[in-house]
């Protein structure tokens, strides 16, 4: 399928130049949270992108018929259905996993990045764009969230996707593994170092105070 | 912008919620027997862990959690008893429907505990009862937290103690996963000379069992989810508990159930 100027903008703007998280700083609650370990990382990305995609394409067609006034309880609507289908859907096929997100997949709901697509993008424009779109938002987020995934999960147990890298002391190797890479804090110092690079080398997204 | 009347409000709302909730009907109903085998499986495993049969990164499939099973008996006992329950056999037990003994009655920090409940007899190659995988469930800081209790057959030593449920602050209180914790608890005392509960998690370290054979370590920054694993072990080990059974049919009997 041939896409569009407009459809690439759609999809591919919010990767680097409007990334959810580095430029709109939507959805920084779950980056945290399921990212200690890149296995857990993954999953989380496929779910929210998947939950953008469709939810915004669903709000995107019901759009020219939803009353105004209520048109964000029926958004969390369609996004609350959609996300308690990926959760049943994760706890049948991916159990081990799902247990570790816990909570995480029921908070997909209050993702500020899903509701603010739906919300921002997908209330003003047709139906494959808006899917795109939320897309593009979704693999924005994954994006970022796999960045500080491999480095957490390196630096703090010195694995990656539950493979040893650096083989740590505990196990008899060399490797200190650093703790505060388990802890909510580091991901906060690493998304802020990730928003440091994005914006010296694009400084069109500089705030000028 | 276009005007709707309060009819057409409510009828949106109502077809939106009907849609939405059809498609969550279809999806639930669709997989939940997958979920059940799934949360089946991962109890098994639990009771595997706890009795060592499988180390904490290893994942058996489900052939091989069903050969080790083969040298486990099921018995469905009654708490309140301490008897094998009547009329119902661990084939046919339903674990979701079984009765359940009210939160008031169990006293403070405890919720609401199942009347009956599965214990596991782990048998050596030549068929002897080894030890017995007895199920908890207690109070955490968060949540409630479901487990296992590994005891020997002497009705005292404790060979093994694993959640395979609970919402504790990961890297506080969620550190009851952690396998180094969960290998302190091997050779502790459930019970002292004179038959009461001793066992206690302390508050910082408690040395080696054969010094401190009644306490283990307290988990660093996790004072109420520590304080609710005592907890738990002393309702699970009492009479209001399994100590029944405990009393009649593994330190009196030592021949099983």
């Amino acid at each position: 399928m041939a896409l569009g100027k407009k459809e690439r903008l759609a999809l591919l703007d919010p990767l680097v130049n409007n990334n959810p998280i580095t430029l709109q700083m939507l959805g920084i609650c779950s980056a945290l949270a399921v990212t200690t370990r890149l296995s857990t990382a993954i999953v989380m990305s496929i779910a929210v992108t998947l939950v953008t995609g469709f939810s915004s394409m669903a709000v995107s067609l019901v759009r020219n018929y939803t009353p105004p006034s209520i048109r964000i309880i029926v958004q969390l609507s369609i996004i609350a259905s959609l996300v308690i289908i990926t959760d049943q859907i994760l706890r049948a096929f991916l159990f081990d996993i799902s247990k570790q997100l816990s909570v995480y997949v029921g908070l997909i709901i209050t993702n500020c990045i899903v509701m603010g697509r739906a919300e921002g993008y997908a209330m003003q424009n047709p139906p494959l764009l808006s899917f795109l779109d939320g897309i593009g938002n979704g693999a924005g987020y994954s994006l970022i969230l796999l960045t500080v995934g491999v480095i957490r999960e390196l630096f703090g147990s010195g694995r990656l996707l539950g493979f040893t890298v650096l083989k740590s002391v505990n196990e008899g190797g060399w490797y200190e593994p650093n703790g505060l890479m388990l802890l909510a804090p580091s991901a906060f110092f690493l998304i802020a170092g990730i928003i440091f690079i994005v914006r010296l080398t694009h400084p069109e997204q500089q705030e000028h105070a | 912008m276009q005007q709707f009347s309060m009819r057409y409000i409510f009828g949106f709302c109502a077809l939106i919620c009907l849609v939405c909730s059809l498609m969550i009907s279809v999806v639930t109903v669709a997989l939940r027997e997958k979920q059940e085998i799934n949360r089946h499986l991962d109890k098994q495993v639990a009771v595997l862990r706890t009795a060592w049969l499988v180390s904490p990164d290893e994942k058996p499939s489900p052939e091989q959690v069903a050969e080790l099973f083969k040298n486990i008996r099921v018995h469905v006992i009654d708490i309140t008893t301490g008897e094998p329950a009547e009329g119902v056999t661990p084939e046919t037990f339903d674990d979701a429907k079984a009765p359940t003994i009210p939160v008031t009655e169990n006293g403070p920090g405890m919720p609401e505990v199942p009347k009956l409940v599965r214990i596991y007899e782990i048998l050596d190659e030549q068929g002897k009862t080894k030890e017995f995988i007895l199920p908890i469930v207690g109070k955490g800081l968060w949540s409630t937290m479901r487990g296992f209790l590994a005891l020997d057959a002497d009705g005292n030593t404790i060979q093994g103690l694993s959640f395979y449920e609970h919402g504790e602050t990961p890297g506080l209180g969620g550190e009851v996963d952690n396998p180094r914790w969960k290998e302190l608890w091997k050779g502790r005392k459930a019970y002292d000379s004179n038959g009461n509960v001793a066992i206690k998690v302390r508050k910082g370290p408690a040395g080696p069992p054969d010094q401190n054979p009644y306490e283990v370590d307290g988990l660093s920054g996790a004072t109420l989810t520590s304080r609710g694993v005592t907890n738990t072990l002393q309702f699970w080990l009492a009479d209001q508990g399994l100590g029944k059974f405990i009393e009649k049919h593994i330190r009196n009997a030592g021949k099983g159930v």
